[in-house]
Order: C-alpha cells, then sequence, then structure tokens
C-alpha cells in the first residue's frame, strides 16, 4: 500500500480505521470485534463519542483500555470495566435484550446485501481453506440494531456469491430480515480501505456514498465482483485531521 | 470433608480416559495448558475435544494425535490468525481425519448452560438466514410453542470431563473466580467429572468470607490441583499476563509440521511436569508477565449473630 500525500500522510487502512470511528459519532453502545475493530472503537472512544461503552463479546461491558489489547479477552478489557460478567448474561441480557446498539464485524467474503462469510472457503465438508467460523457473529449480526462492517476492498473479498454464509445481513435483500423475524436493522454501513458503502434503498442492496480522497470509481470498480450500485449523491470522505492521526498512532 | 488435592498427574490418570469427551474451557484467560500438556505426556487417544476458542491448546493437543473429534465456535489464533495443526487436520487429514461439529458462540454457551442445568434444549436468536443449521443438522430453528414465530434450539452439552482453571480454591475444590467468567461455571455443572486447576489453594475460610466470588462448588468437584502458572502462555486475572509474544510466535512455528513437533518433544514431551516446564522458562520470563496492583475495596458481608 502506498502512502497518500497530502497535508498529512496517512495509509488507506488509517484513513478506514478513522473513517469507522467517526461513524461511531454518538453512539452509546458498540459491540467490538477482534483486529480493526478494536482499535478504531478505542480512537472514537477518544474522539466523536466520549460516552461510547465498548461491550466485548468476552463477558465485558464498559470496558476502558488502558493499552491497546491484542484479542478481545485482553487482561486490559478487565481491569476499570463497568461490568465483567459470564458470556451467557453478555449473549442473553445484553445482546439479546437490545442493547446494543453498534456491533462491527469483519470477514472473509461479503456479498452485496452485507452477508458474510467467515467459516470456510470452498465447500464446507471439504474446504479450500479453513477459517476461523462465527465467533458470536451470527447472533450479533442477528441481534445488534445496526450493523457496521469493517474489510479491506478486495476482489475476492466483495463477491458475487459467498460460498458459505455464516453470519446473516439482508439476506436476499427487500424486507427479508423482518420476514425471518430478525430483531435487529442488520448492515447500514460497510467501511473498507477505499470508499464507504451503505444500503440505503428499497432492495437493501449495498451502494457506494463515498469515495476516499484520491480514489477513483474505477480502482473501487476493479475491486468488486458485481456492478456496485451508486447513490444519488456520491461524496468524497474527508481525509483524516492531524489530531485523528494523532490519537490513532498515539 | 474430603481433601481432594491431588497431583496433575493423578487427576488426569484418574478422570480422563481414552475415547472421551474433554472440555478445556477458559476464554482467553484461564485456559489449562498445564492440563493439556498432561494428557499429551500421558498418550490419550481418540478425545473428543470441546472448547468455543479451541485456542493453542487445541491445536496442540490436535497435532500430538489426541483427538478424534473438535466441537467448537471460534477456531482461531485470537488476535493473530489462524490455528495452523487444527486446519491441517481439517483441511489435509494430519495427523489424522478430524471430525468438526461446529456452532457459534451462543449456541455453544446455550448448550452448556442447557447441559448443566439438565435440559433437553436451548433457546436462542440466532442460526436463522446463516448456513451454519445446513452445515450442522444439530442446530435446529423450531415454531415457539407460544406462537412468536421461529426460535434457534441447541442440544445440551455434557463433557464427560471438565477441567477449568481459576484463581483459588479450598482443598475441598470450593473455586473462586474473578475476571473473564467465560463458561467456566455452566461447563463445571454441565460435566460429568470436574478437574478443578488453581493458582493457590487457601483456607475454607478465605472461601466462606467471600461467598460471591465462589463460582464452583466443591460439591460437583472430583479434583483440586495447585499448579501456579498453569494457565501459561494464556493468563490468570491479578496473577500474570498473557503471554501474547508466544501467541505471535506459534503461528511461525504452527505453520510447518516438524517445526511443530520439534517444539512438542521439546516443551511438552521433553519435561516431566509443569515444574519443569517453568523451570524452563526461566523466572525472568514468569516475571515480566506479572501485572501492577489494582486491588477492588474491600465488601462487608456483616456479621449475624
Amino acid at each position: 500500500m502506498t502512502e497518500h500525500q497530502g497535508e498529512a500522510s496517512y495509509t488507506p487502512n488509517e484513513m478506514m480505521i478513522i473513517a469507522a470511528a467517526r461513524a461511531l459519532a454518538g453512539t452509546r453502545t458498540v459491540f467490538v470485534g477482534v483486529g480493526q475493530p478494536n482499535v478504531a472503537c478505542n480512537l472514537a472512544r477518544r474522539s466523536v463519542a466520549p460516552d461510547l461503552e465498548l461491550i466485548y463479546e468476552s463477558g465485558v461491558y464498559g470496558a476502558q483500555p488502558q493499552r491497546q489489547p491484542l484479542s478481545i479477552g485482553d487482561p486490559t478489557l478487565i481491569s476499570g470495566a463497568a461490568s465483567v460478567m459470564p458470556m451467557a448474561d453478555l449473549f442473553g441480557l445484553y445482546l439479546q435484550r437490545g442493547l446494543v446498539e453498534v456491533a462491527l464485524l469483519g470477514g472473509a467474503q461479503i456479498d452485496r446485501f452485507g452477508n458474510l462469510n467467515t467459516s470456510v472457503i470452498g465447500n464446507y465438508d471439504a474446504p479450500r481453506t479453513r477459517l476461523p467460523g462465527s465467533g458470536g457473529a451470527c447472533e450479533i449480526a442477528i441481534n445488534a440494531q445496526r450493523v457496521f462492517i469493517i474489510m479491506g476492498l478486495k476482489r475476492r473479498s466483495f463477491v458475487e456469491r459467498l460460498d458459505f454464509v455464516t453470519s446473516p445481513g439482508h439476506l436476499t435483500g427487500g424486507n427479508a430480515r423482518q420476514e425471518f423475524g430478525m430483531p435487529g436493522g442488520g448492515p447500514q454501513l460497510v467501511i473498507t480501505d477505499k470508499a464507504l458503502f451503505d444500503f440505503d434503498n428499497a432492495e437493501r442492496e449495498m451502494q457506494l456514498v463515498s469515495l476516499y480522497p484520491g480514489v477513483t470509481l474505477e480502482a473501487v470498480r476493479a475491486e468488486m465482483g458485481w456492478q456496485v450500485r451508486q447513490a444519488a449523491a456520491l461524496t468524497e470522505s474527508q481525509p483524516p485531521t492531524n489530531e485523528e492521526l494523532r490519537l490513532l498512532r498515539g | 470433608m474430603t481433601d481432594k488435592r491431588v497431583s496433575l498427574q493423578e487427576a488426569i490418570a484418574a478422570y480422563v480416559r481414552d475415547g472421551e469427551s474433554v472440555a478445556i474451557e477458559g476464554f482467553t484467560a484461564f485456559i489449562c495448558f498445564a492440563a493439556g500438556h498432561e494428557i499429551m505426556r500421558q498418550r490419550r487417544r481418540d478425545l473428543t475435544l470441546i472448547r468455543m476458542t479451541p485456542d493453542l491448546i487445541y491445536d496442540q493437543m490436535i497435532a500430538a494425535g489426541v483427538a478424534r473429534k473438535l466441537v467448537f465456535s471460534y477456531l482461531g489464533n485470537p488476535g493473530v490468525g489462524s490455528l495452523h495443526a487444527v486446519n491441517r487436520a481439517i483441511e489435509k487429514g494430519i495427523p489424522a481425519p478430524l471430525e468438526i461439529e461446529e456452532y457459534s458462540h451462543y449456541g455453544m454457551v446455550g448448550r452448556y448452560a442447557a447441559g448443566a442445568a439438565r435440559l433437553p434444549f436451548f433457546p436462542l436468536r440466532s442460526y436463522v438466514g446463516s448456513d451454519m443449521p445446513a452445515a450442522n443438522n444439530r442446530i435446529k430453528l423450531i415454531d415457539s410453542p407460544y406462537g412468536d414465530g421461529n426460535i434457534a434450539v441447541v442440544p445440551p452439552l455434557n463433557p464427560d470431563v471438565a477441567i477449568i482453571h481459576a484463581q483459588r480454591a479450598d482443598q475441598q475444590g470450593n473455586t473462586q473466580l474473578w475476571g473473564l467468567l467465560g463458561v467456566q461455571k455452566e461447563v463445571a455443572f454441565a460435566a460429568s467429572k470436574v478437574i478443578v486447576v488453581v493458582e493457590e489453594i487457601v483456607d475454607e475460610a478465605v472461601i466462606r468470607a467471600d461467598p460471591n466470588r465462589t463460582l464452583i462448588p466443591g460439591l460437583i468437584v472430583n479434583a483440586v490441583v495447585c499448579e501456579p502458572f498453569g494457565a501459561h502462555p494464556s493468563y490468570v486475572q491479578g496473577y500474570y499476563d498473557r503471554d501474547n509474544d508466544f501467541y505471535l510466535k506459534w503461528d511461525g512455528i504452527s505453520r510447518d509440521e516438524a517445526q511443530t513437533h520439534a517444539w512438542l518433544d521439546e516443551w511438552v514431551f521433553g519435561v516431566k511436569d509443569r515444574a519443569e516446564y517453568l523451570r524452563k522458562l526461566g523466572p525472568d520470563a514468569l516475571e515480566r508477565l506479572k501485572p501492577g496492583a489494582a486491588p477492588a475495596s474491600p465488601v462487608d458481608y456483616g456479621a449475624y449473630r
């Protein structure tokens, strides 16, 4: 990845994390996944969402990590948290109860309706590559009020058809989630290292809404396995501020 | 009252038999590597290994050939990447084919909860719209008997043996734990036999002075083992940190089958017990993992006479 030259230089990956943190502005509770979502949420708490309570599937509500946690079970998430509980309570009383406003998820594959595959590449019974599987993602995708997806934009990831549906998004689109009786609203945003997408149309199909500075429409289309829709008003995202970069790299 | 204290060798020899189902639980924290290594040293075979997150311990045990089946919900090296030895078994049948039974986290939590309370199933809002029920026909979507549409259900899980690591217990097995509670309570009540491994054995009076912290009663515990640093490279809240460097290093070791076996030969089969493993690690390595202090304010239960 080449560094973007601007007022301050930054990597596409840094832009993705900063875009995810910005999207959490005003959010009260967020369900944090492993890896980049972890970084984005910790940045959001120190910038646009000071009241943000971090929820981890390991059984932590209101974590205030004093160091960057490697895993979602890091001991720094426990010391100083508002509550630490059995996982049965976390999934039953917090997630299923509807207390998670936003959940950040990622995946190896995503389709146009925001369905996610984190299980296998190839056939389930004889996989070419075995991936980690659901973890809590399947129930999180069903129960969180809103889902934001963070993934690098790659043709091998943004596919016409998933090898396996681990976590449901908008299924076949339209009102499918409501027909299946899912409590949560499903995917609202896809945050990548090149552009942002939402699902604000009747079909609940992923549509390009914002390009990052210096990224062309062609560069986005080249990394997608289907002809992606475009929002009526396509915008350009603001580059990272010096303050955002300072907090991220801090 | 019975004194249930035994050595780890005695506990594994007495309670873990070939062909049984074994759950060494602990979500990132409290993973009893000491017990896993002893099971390998005692050359158990055909085990069904159960864990929400198989983690490095089952990667090592599957590489060593102790397992025929794996029940799980997240198959990764947390925060690092893949479990390469487990993947070799699933993708290529090395060292032996491995049967898998896969759930989501809440599905596994629910299975333990139903197993613990001796219920026929556990209902949860999950799996609808996912391919997981098609891949595992023990996950079912049923009509709610109260007319509220579909609900997913999972069957109870009752392991033959549960191995629980914790901070402290008394000699009868009343066990106290703080930090990530995970499913330690549910798996203990679900299992037929329970081995508790702790950092410290304390007097019964210490337990009784703080009963809210007792997660597992001695009533359901078969054996109590004192094994300090028994969870390394996993961690025990307040006692030692996770050895993240080792989790990162294992990614390299486990990619290569020969290196994996060389590691097992040196650190598992090449040592007699946990004490020798710790001597080999050295006091400096353990000292580096000691956290600073962050004590809670004492609570007063009150004396009612």
